[in-house]
């Protein structure tokens, strides 16, 4: 049977000693598209980083396709939050298109014609061709993200994990970006979503993690999207994971 | 060469001395400058230079002398290590950016004057030479190259200008995207933080070799000035450092001239320099500049007291007021001063008014624009009464200051969620679209909006 391209074994992902994300075990099937869903301040992206490496495992493991991530980068995509890079930043949008060949050229090579034609298509796949000598500071917010994922889609990922991509966009581009999201799947893409909005995640996601400090259910939307486990997320603080974590912190019980 | 140089003036070859090295330092810290400003962290080069302090006492010691190799070495040492500190006083120790830096960088400059004092004995540490480096006297430090009496200043700049430009030609794609979004830079194996250690280790040796030629204050506004300024006059990487580079040369021969001609310490005057060339492109500058900022703004007035103009003789023709209305009545009706003035000979020039018996009389092409000035007027008010709920009578103030603002597209949206287009608020007649379209289309389309293609015809009857 082959690796599934997500697999977590007793993850804990902790910021200053301080876990954030609790004992996460998780098997993620291929070709699907993957809603992680949860409150704020859940873990959601910590989930995400700590999967790509950019957030401290305090102990378990990951593994896309069965091995470590370093050794798969190549097969993965990441589409950060749209605010956390500066959009002042001398850049067109082409450029940032272009970015998502880097990994593949590896250190000192440049990006050539063929990077440029694939960044140009790229573009085209999101309907913002016209705007490839744009400075991205120019473009609306929508459009910021279309050009995000337009990078994604350079990197020619199997998996990719995309942060919040429907976060402060306008209808039409939520819409583009859903069918660009069901194309990659369609094409044997697994596709993972930070997402908090509950009422489309029927519509578009056939996978669901539901996640709160811990994991608190994942499978098949249609099963695992149920009320109970909606409940179990969203409903009550979890006093008991939240006082631990404190305890962690200042490194013995409170009194 | 050496026949050559040496029967040249003696004070133009001052001048190209201390021009030379002046622009040949100055370049050395712009173009690390430009990543410094991008990242937002300017005021690191300043802290640094300070922060290397121990490292070159430490150097001396070691070295018993001033020799380049063991301070660039010292500032490449504590350079690394205070930008750890800082990481590690950020990060473990909860404390701002701005303040972790503000901790280490001056512990560690105190703690270089107590090094100094304790074993520094006989460091040329001159508060003058600090301040303004040895740039005018660069001529008479000179040691043997090849037969050659070279400046020393040139041993030292020379290859660390050298190691900065090879650096940032071969990680360019590396720099870029780690400056710009650090979180998929090491996502694909590009490790942002290692490159931001390369980039703080070139700051510091840049800073020590830059230092004794041309002062701290120089090297700081180096480090500074010229990347921002670039920052205001391009929106390209390859271009920043371009302009940057030719501010930072700039700033060397203007300021060397300045220096001459007000008697003064070189290395003063070019920084100077720099800042007038900031505060120049602050004011000129296309996209951000404060003149282009005002000449957009009172093209805009200028745009809605014509507007406000043609929409006026419109609704007075629509009330069937037989009497022509004077050019001083007008510009009254619609409280415009001496704009007012101009917007009426622009309209006239346009073609859209014209004058007639003393009167003022609109055109077919300018009855045209303001019919779609007071469509969009009245479909503004109808669409603040039944989607915002608002009394009628509240509703005709902030129309007038959309209408000049609501596009075609727009309007056609405003249409479509409207019950009844044909009739606003108070009753009156909306007019029909015209073939003309307002002016705040061809706006945005001079603004480059691919998708507002071909809305411009007939603009301009």
């Amino acid at each position: 049977m082959p690796a599934p391209p997500l697999e977590i074994h007793d993850m804990t992902v902790a910021y200053h000693r301080k876990p954030v994300l609790w004992d996460i075990d998780l098997v993620a099937p291929e070709g699907q598209l993957i809603g992680i869903i949860g409150p704020n301040g859940a873990g959601k992206s910590t989930l995400i980083k700590a999967v790509l490496g950019l957030a401290p495992l305090a102990s378990g493991q990951v593994r896309i396709y069965g091995l470590p991530y370093a050794q798969q980068r190549h097969l993965v995509g990441y589409v950060p939050q749209r605010e956390t890079v500066d959009w002042d930043f001398p850049v067109t949008a082409l450029d940032v298109v272009m970015m998502g060949t880097y990994g593949r050229l590896g250190w000192f090579r440049r990006p050539g014609a063929a990077e440029r034609r694939l960044a140009q298509s790229c573009l085209e796949k999101v309907g913002m061709q016209g705007y490839a000598p744009r400075q991205i500071q120019q473009l609306s917010g929508g459009q910021q993200q279309r050009i995000f994922l337009a990078r994604a889609l350079a990197q020619d990922a199997h998996i990719y994990f995309m942060d919040e991509p429907f976060a402060g966009v306008d209808a039409a581009t939520e819409q583009a970006i859903v069918t660009l999201l069901q194309s990659l799947r369609d094409g044997g893409k697994t596709v993972f979503v930070v997402h908090h909005e509950l009422q489309s995640v029927r519509n578009y996601f056939d996978f669901v993690i539901l996640l709160n400090l811990r994991l608190v259910a994942a499978g098949p939307t249609a099963t695992t999207f149920t009320r109970q486990n909606l409940q179990q997320t969203y409903g009550g603080r979890l006093t008991i994971l939240e006082e631990a974590a404190e305890a962690v912190r200042l490194g013995e019980p409170p009194r | 060469m050496a026949n050559w140089f040496a029967s040249l003036d003696a004070s133009l070859r001052d001048a190209v001395f201390v021009v030379g090295v002046a622009a040949l330092t100055n370049v050395a810290c712009a173009l690390l400058g430009c990543y410094l400003v991008l990242r937002r962290m300017s005021l690191l080069g300043d802290a640094l230079s300070h922060a290397v302090l121990p490292g070159l006492v430490v150097a001396f010691v070691m070295a018993g002398s001033l020799n380049i190799v063991y301070m660039l070495a010292g500032a490449l040492a504590v350079g690394l290590l205070t930008t750890f500190l800082t990481q590690v006083v950020h990060r473990q120790g909860g404390v701002p950016a701005d303040a972790s830096m503000g901790v280490v960088f001056t512990s560690l400059f105190a703690l270089g004057v107590v090094l100094i004092k304790r074993y520094g004995q006989g460091v040329d540490l001159d508060p003058d030479c600090v301040l303004y480096g040895q740039i005018d006297l660069v001529e008479f430090y000179t040691v043997n190259l090849g037969g050659y009496e070279v400046p020393r200043a040139l041993v030292s700049i020379v290859p660390v200008l050298a190691v900065n430009v090879a650096v940032i030609l071969l990680l360019w794609k590396e720099l870029k995207i780690s400056s710009f979004d650090p979180a998929l830079a090491t996502t694909m194996g590009i490790n942002a933080e290692l490159l931001f250690y390369l980039l703080m280790a070139l700051v510091a040796v840049t800073t020590v070799a830059s230092f004794e030629q041309v002062g701290s204050i120089l090297v700081i506004a180096m480090l500074i000035v010229p990347g921002a300024t670039a920052h205001l006059l391009t929106d390209r990487l390859s271009r920043m450092m371009l302009i940057a580079t030719a501010l930072a040369i700039g700033s060397a021969v203007l300021g060397y001239a300045a220096s001459l001609a007000w008697n003064v310490a070189a290395a003063g005057p070019m920084a100077v320099m720099a800042g007038l060339f900031y505060l120049a492109a602050a004011l000129a500058s296309p996209r951000y500049g404060i003149v282009s900022t005002l000449v957009r703004n009172a093209q805009t007035s200028l745009r809605i007291v014509r507007e406000d103009l043609l929409a006026m003789l419109y609704r007075l023709e629509e009330l069937r007021v037989e009497r022509r209305l004077g050019a001083r009545e007008a510009t009254k009706a619609i409280g415009a001063g001496i704009l007012g003035d101009v917007g009426l000979w622009s309209l006239a020039r346009r073609g859209e008014l014209k004058r007639v018996d003393g009167g003022l009389q609109l055109t077919d092409s300018g009855r045209r624009r303001a019919a779609g000035l007071v469509r969009s007027h009245r479909l503004w008010e109808a669409y603040l009464v039944q989607h915002l709920g608002l009394p009628a009578d509240h509703v005709h103030t902030p129309a007038e200051r959309m209408e000049h603002f609501i596009g075609q597209r727009l309007a056609e949206h405003i249409v479509a969620d409207l019950q009844d287009a044909h009739q606003d608020p108070h009753g009156r007649a909306i007019p029909a679209p015209t073939t003309t379209v307002p002016e705040v289309a061809t706006e945005t389309r001079r603004h480059g909006d691919a998708t507002d293609e071909g809305t411009e015809k007939g603009g301009r009857g």
